[in-house]
């Protein structure tokens, strides 16, 4: 056996998973802070540690009885290293590290976006080169894999992340906090009638923009209700939807033209989108590329997928010095820099 | 001083203008509704500054950092509940770094900022256009308004 213990801390949940081998799931526990951050309308830093600190032990302990492993079965820990909130980050990564001190195994320092990628590797294998659209609250990128570990960025946003605009249209609409599902929802009630902007940028790029769309969702609405008149916020969540869709789907679809992978992969919390997963399954269709989409509690922030990510590192021995630290802003380019 | 802005990009130049007059510990805080243009205005600035790569919102990470002729720290504290908690963000150690510091939604921590510092508030006009209003909390911070206003009169 190979078994890794995970553990997440980059920003709103509390994470340990214990997974075999990068495949088998032993145990994946999520403390959620959602509830808490709700009353805030989103992330609270210090509040976030708080809670990383104070549910983390509960948790481990949780997943080692649910794996049934006492510390003797861990061969390797593994935490989030970056990106995320510092505060939060510091307290997996300090865990992280005193644990692996005290049991004598190596640590493995894990870029939170490879994880999003990685969540993939845990519903089977996965044929290399492949095209992932990683799409959450704090990024929107299309990244490049020749082979395990290689990441190149083939585009991002220019400004807000596509989840981060459907957490600003939620509030516009007060559906509140997270937006992403709360949009989604409503939006099946409603029709995409209201013709917001698609922002393709420049020909040929892969970036993306949804400041612009936001922006515009936001005077629709102050229109609207300056008039007198009552907005129809179904169908102003649906036509929101199909902007921003239309337009991760259309810069995917460039990318998978471009470089012919053998997989599209998507990942982070907007892939759990239902009207997202129906476009790219579309698109896999129409390209004749295999699709891989995480269940939506992979695709959410979860340690399982953290474990997936160190499993190459672990297999290459490519171990991170007790030294390392948490990295606010880390970079995918950097994933084995720290080895 | 009180300056119209047509659109995004005239947003942009000036801020660009203000990137290149700026000198270390700046203190920049950004005010205007959601949509207003205070990422923008910031990426403007990060040109002026010489940031070459992508500046996008730091509203996920609460502060991200640029590497420039000087350091830029871009703040958002849209998500802050209490003002306080920039304190557990090391707000002290950005302002001390000899960069420049913007802060967006900045003006929910006015009272931890320090006075000399620049407020600049973005008001929609239109769906496109910002009166962009600065105001000047010190001497240092005036003098650099005054440039400021020296290379928009020129058209520069």
């Amino acid at each position: 056996m190979a078994n890794i213990l995970a553990i997440e801390t980059s920003c709103d949940e509390t994470a340990v998973a214990i997974v075999a081998r990068g495949r088998e799931i032993l145990s994946n526990q999520v403390a959620s802070q959602i509830e808490t951050h709700a009353r805030f309308g989103g992330v609270v830093p210090e509040i976030a540690s708080r809670q990383h600190l104070l549910a983390l032990n509960p948790l481990i302990r949780t997943a080692l009885a649910e794996a049934g492993l006492d510390w003797d079965g861990i061969d390797a820990v593994a935490v989030t290293q970056g990106p995320g909130l510092v505060g939060a980050l510091l307290i997996g990564v300090s865990a992280a590290k005193a644990i692996a001190w005290a049991l004598g195994k190596p640590v493995l320092a894990v870029n939170h976006m490879a994880g999003h990628i990685y969540a993939n590797m845990l519903a089977g294998p996965v044929r290399f080169p492949l095209v992932c659209l990683v799409v959450s609250g704090g990024h929107t990128e299309l990244i490049y894999m020749e082979r395990d570990l290689d990441f190149r960025l083939l585009g991002q946003t220019r400004d807000d992340a596509a989840g981060e605009a459907f957490d600003k249209v939620a509030r516009i609409l007060d559906l509140g906090y997270p937006g992403g599902p709360a949009v989604d929802r409503l939006a099946r009630q409603g029709s995409d009638v209201l013709d917001f902007p698609r922002a393709l940028l420049e020909e040929g790029s892969l970036d993306f923009s949804f400041s612009g769309l936001k922006t515009a969702v936001l005077n629709y609405c102050h229109n609207v209700r300056q008039r007198g008149q009552e907005v129809n916020k179904a169908d102003v969540a649906a036509s929101f939807q199909a902007a921003v869709v239309d337009v991760l789907v259309q810069k995917t679809a460039q990318a998978v033209r471009q470089l012919r992978p053998a997989t599209l992969l998507a990942a982070g919390g907007v892939a759990a989108n239902s009207r997202l997963r129906a476009a790219l399954a579309e698109l896999a269709r129409q390209e004749n590329v295999a699709l891989g989409i995480p269940p939506p509690e992979l695709c959410t922030d979860n340690a399982a997928m953290i474990a997936a990510a160190a499993w190459p590192l672990f297999a290459s021995n490519r171990h991170s010095p007790l030294s390392f630290t948490a990295v606010p802003d880390l970079d995918l380019a950097a994933v084995v820099e720290n080895c | 001083m009180q300056v119209h802005s047509a659109g995004p990009r005239a947003t942009q130049e000036l801020a660009e203008a203000l990137g290149r007059l700026a000198g270390p510990g700046a203190v920049l805080v950004l005010s205007g509704p959601l949509g207003a243009g205070k990422t923008c205005f910031v990426q403007g600035l990060a040109r002026g500054l010489g940031v070459t790569g992508v500046v996008n919102s730091p509203t996920f990470t609460i502060v991200k950092e640029y590497r420039g002729r000087l350091p830029l720290f871009h703040f958002d504290l849209y998500r802050l509940e209490d003002p306080e908690e920039l304190w557990d963000l090391g707000l002290e150690d950005y302002l001390a770094a000899g960069g420049v510091c913007a802060l967006e939604w900045g003006e929910r921590a006015a009272a931890l900022l320090p006075r000399d510092r620049l407020d600049i508030a973005l008001q929609p006009g239109g769906p496109r256009e910002r009166e962009i209003l600065f105001c000047a909390g010190g001497p240092v911070h005036r003098k650099l308004v005054e440039e400021l206003m020296d290379c928009v009169d020129t058209g520069r």
